[in-house]
């Protein structure tokens, strides 16, 4: 069946001055003007940001399930990339 | 007529305009064309109500018969509702109601411009309020404008279709009688002409970039200040008042 929906938008909000943009959802629009007014009906309503960024939700290129193995479980039995490994000898201040 | 009447009529007439608009774009809840249109939909119908919330609020108090802004919206008949009669008329469709909208958030936003320089603090207060909001109106319902008017051939004649119904009641917006006399001169209101200039200004030009015509109709609708309302008011009162009616003072 032919997908008669608008495309899809990825919704990103500012929740203050300094802090990144974070994902919360999407949106079906037109074009990119709609996409940020949808998605300030959509996911700001109760004060949740004061800055909205769209990206069309193809223009996201993403890993896949498959490449879980090889790209994050390496990782699992190297604990010293951790900070927390390491033991802080007690006469350091400041760290 | 003495000032505080005149006040009290100002008031219904704005909050009466805020009150019914919002009632009729909440019927599209459920219906919108997306979801995310009916959520747009919705939330701007709830600013217009709590802008007539503030106002009908006011109102009571000026009149001072202890009636609060529940029993003004609630327990009025038609005939003493003041809204203009462009807020009233049926959604029809989309394009139709996005016409509706446009034509009268474009008078808001200019009014409340204006209101926002009233002498009267509580007027003023609630006009900075709503102009933020009817700022977000007014780009809502000018980017469908020009998407439906610059979109498909049957986009275009409906929305074309939409402002030739609906331009006779245009008119009426900018009329003034005793009421507008006596506060333009006490400062709580706005020369209308002023924000018949600006809004003439603004819907030009919105139709145009739409590739929409101005309706030549002149023929014009009028009668909400004096409580004449089109047959369509009659039945929205009902299905809005009916719970209030039914049971008087139910919260929820």
């Amino acid at each position: 069946m032919e997908d008669t929906q608008w495309p899809v938008w990825e919704v990103f909000v500012q929740g203050n001055p300094g802090i990144p943009h974070k994902h919360v959802g999407n949106v079906h629009a037109p074009d990119a003007e709609m996409a940020i007014q949808n998605a300030r009906d959509v996911y700001t309503r109760r004060s949740e940001g004061i800055s909205i960024w769209v990206v069309p939700s193809n223009a996201i290129s993403a890993s896949s399930p498959e490449d879980q193995g090889a790209f994050f479980e390496p990782s699992n039995d190297k604990p010293y990339r951790h900070p927390t490994f390491y033991k802080i000898p007690d006469g350091v201040k400041y760290l | 007529m003495n000032i505080q009447e005149a006040k009290f009529q100002y008031l219904l007439r704005l909050g009466d305009s805020s009150l019914i608009i919002g009632h009729r774009l909440s019927e599209w809840c459920g219906h919108g064309p997306i979801l995310e249109e009916d959520i747009a939909l919705i939330n701007i119908a709830l600013d217009f109500v709590g802008n007539a919330t503030s106002l009908l609020a006011y109102a009571g108090q000026t009149e001072g018969k202890g009636r609060d802004e529940d029993a003004l919206a609630y327990l009025r008949d038609e005939r003493e509702f003041r809204n203009l009669l462009i807020t009233e008329q049926p959604n029809g469709d989309f394009a139709s109601t996005m016409a509706r909208q446009f034509l009268f958030d474009t008078y808001m936003f200019f009014l409340y411009e204006e209101l926002k320089n009233s002498k009267d603090e509580t007027v003023a207060a609630i006009a900075v309020k709503s102009h933020k909001e009817i700022t977000y109106h007014l780009r809502h319902a000018t980017e469908w404008m020009l998407r439906l008017g610059d979109g498909t051939t049957e986009s275009h004649e409906r929305l074309q279709s939409g402002l030739n119904d609906l331009w006779m009641f245009t008119s009426e917006m900018f009329d003034m009688d005793e009421v507008d006399a006596m506060l333009i001169k006490e400062g709580f209101a706005p020369d209308l002409n002023k924000v018949k200039t600006a809004w003439e200004k603004r819907v030009k030009e919105v139709i145009a970039e739409a590739t929409l015509q101005i309706p030549t109709s002149t023929f014009k609708q009028k009668g909400s200040k004096e409580g004449k309302h089109t047959e369509y008011l009659g039945f929205l009162l009902a299905e809005m008042q009916y719970v209030h009616r039914e049971y008087p003072g139910a919260k929820w």
